[in-house]
C-alpha cells in the first residue's frame, strides 16, 4: 500500500503537528469523553480550532470520505486523521484514544442497568430511551439531509433514492446487503453521469 | 443482595450470562463482521440487520433490552458505535465486547485505512465524487430505517405518546443546541412513568 507522504506545515500556515501517537492518544481520549450525544463537534472544535493540527478543509474534506465509508464515521475519520500524521501507529493511538475510555464508562452503566432491569419503573424507562433514540437518529438524517441541496443528482431523485433505501430497509425488512448493493449502484451510475468529468 | 454477587461474578463479567457455545461465539463474531463493510453511514444503520439476529434469530436478547442498549450509548459520552459493545455485553461480557467490536470495526478501518491513503493521492476524480454523490441519499435512507425499526416496539404500545416523544425529540434537536442527554432523560422519565405502555 503506497503511503503518501507526512504534511509538512509551514510556520506561516499556523498549523501544528501532534508531537507522538502518544499525544493524539491523549487528546482522543479527552475528546472522546466531552463527547455526549455526538462526538463530531467536540472533535472539529479541539482538533481544528484549539489545537490546530487540521485546516478547516482538511477537516471538511475528510469528513465527506469518512461518511460514504462503511464504519462508524468518527471512528473512520480519527483513524484517517491519525495515519496522516504518523502512519498505521498514529491510526491505532487516534481509534484506541476515540473508543477505550468511553467504553470503559459505557459498560459501567450498562452494567449497573443490568442489576435493575426486572423492575418495572427500570424496564419503561429503559423502553422510553429507546423512542428518543428513534428521534435521535431521525434527527441526524434530517440535519445530515441539508447536504443534498448541493447533490449533483439533483433533490427529487436523491430523496427517491432515499426513500426508497429507508422503506426497503425499514418498512419491508428487505436484507440490507441486496438493497446496498442494487441501489447504491443505480445511484452511483446515475451519479457518474451527472457529475462533469 | 444476589444481584451484587451477580456484579462480582467473573465467568459472568468474562462471558456473559447466557453459557454460549464456541459455535454461538464464532456466528456472533462472522455476523458482526459481515455487516463491518455494509455499515455506510455508521455501524447504526446496520442495527435493524443486528436486531434481526440477536433478537429475532437467536433470542439472546429481547426487542427492549437491544433498543435500551442503543440507547445507553447514545446517553453516554463517545462515539454512538459503542451500542455494539453494549450489545456484545449484554450477550457474552468481556468477550462478547471483543467479537462484536472487533468483527464492526476491523473491515471498515482497513478499507478506511487504504482508501484515505488512495484519496489523498487521487483527490478530485469523477469516479470518487459519483461515489460521494450517489452514495450520500442512501445513506439518509439507511437512518431513517433505523429510526423506524427502534420505535416500532413503542408504536404497538402506545402510538400516539410514541410519536409525540420522536417528534419532541427531533425537534430539540434542530432547534437547540442542548446536548441530547436532556432528551434521553425525558424519555427515561416518559417510560418510566409507564406513558409509553
Amino acid at each position: 500500500m503506497t503511503r503518501p507522504p507526512i504534511p509538512t506545515h509551514s510556520p506561516s500556515d499556523g498549523l501544528h503537528i501532534p508531537a507522538s501517537p502518544g499525544e493524539m492518544f491523549r487528546v482522543f481520549s479527552g475528546l472522546a469523553l466531552q463527547g455526549f450525544g455526538g462526538v463530531l463537534p467536540v472533535t472539529q472544535r479541539v482538533l481544528v480550532e484549539r489545537r490546530r493540527w487540521l485546516s478547516q478543509q482538511d477537516f471538511v474534506e475528510m469528513l465527506a470520505l469518512a461518511q460514504v465509508l462503511p464504519g462508524p464515521n468518527v471512528v473512520n475519520l480519527s483513524l484517517m486523521i491519525g495515519d496522516r500524521f504518523f502512519g498505521w501507529r498514529g491510526a491505532l493511538a487516534s481509534i484506541t484514544g476515540m473508543l477505550a475510555a468511553p467504553m470503559v464508562v459505557v459498560l459501567l452503566l450498562a452494567a449497573l442497568a443490568g442489576l435493575w432491569r426486572e423492575q418495572p419503573m427500570v424496564a419503561g424507562a429503559l423502553h422510553g430511551m429507546g423512542v428518543v433514540a428513534a428521534g435521535l437518529i431521525a434527527s441526524t438524517a434530517i440535519k445530515l439531509g441539508a447536504t443534498l441541496r448541493q447533490t449533483p443528482l439533483g433533490l427529487p431523485l436523491a430523496l427517491a433514492i432515499a426513500l426508497v433505501a429507508g422503506v426497503t430497509i425499514g418498512v419491508l425488512r428487505w436484507p440490507l446487503i441486496g438493497v446496498v448493493l442494487v441501489l447504491g449502484s443505480i445511484a452511483c451510475a446515475l451519479a457518474w453521469w451527472r457529475v462533469a468529468p | 443482595m444476589s444481584a451484587w454477587a451477580d456484579w462480582f461474578d467473573l465467568h459472568r463479567l468474562l462471558l456473559g450470562p447466557l453459557g454460549l457455545s464456541q459455535a454461538d461465539w464464532w456466528a456472533m463474531f462472522l455476523r458482526f463482521l459481515s455487516l463491518s463493510l455494509l455499515s455506510v453511514g455508521g455501524a447504526i444503520t446496520t442495527a435493524g440487520e443486528m436486531q434481526r439476529f440477536v433478537v429475532g434469530q437467536r433470542g439472546w436478547l429481547s426487542d427492549a433490552e437491544f433498543t435500551a442498549s442503543i440507547a445507553l450509548a447514545q446517553a453516554a459520552p463517545g462515539p454512538n458505535v459503542l451500542f455494539v459493545a453494549v450489545i456484545g455485553w449484554n450477550i457474552g461480557g468481556a468477550a462478547g465486547v471483543l467479537a462484536t467490536m472487533a468483527g464492526t470495526l476491523l473491515p471498515s478501518s482497513l478499507l478506511t485505512l487504504h482508501a484515505t491513503r488512495f484519496v489523498r493521492l487521487n483527490r478530485n476524480s469523477r469516479g470518487l465524487r459519483a461515489f460521494n454523490a450517489g452514495m450520500t441519499p442512501l445513506t439518509l435512507g439507511l437512518l431513517a430505517a433505523t429510526s423506524w425499526v427502534l420505535v416500532q416496539p413503542a408504536v404497538d404500545a402506545a402510538p400516539l405518546t410514541s410519536a409525540i416523544l420522536v417528534a419532541a425529540t427531533v425537534l430539540f434537536m434542530l432547534r437547540t443546541q442542548r446536548s441530547p442527554l436532556w432528551a434521553v432523560a425525558v424519555g427515561a422519565l416518559a417510560g418510566a412513568l409507564g406513558w409509553l405502555g
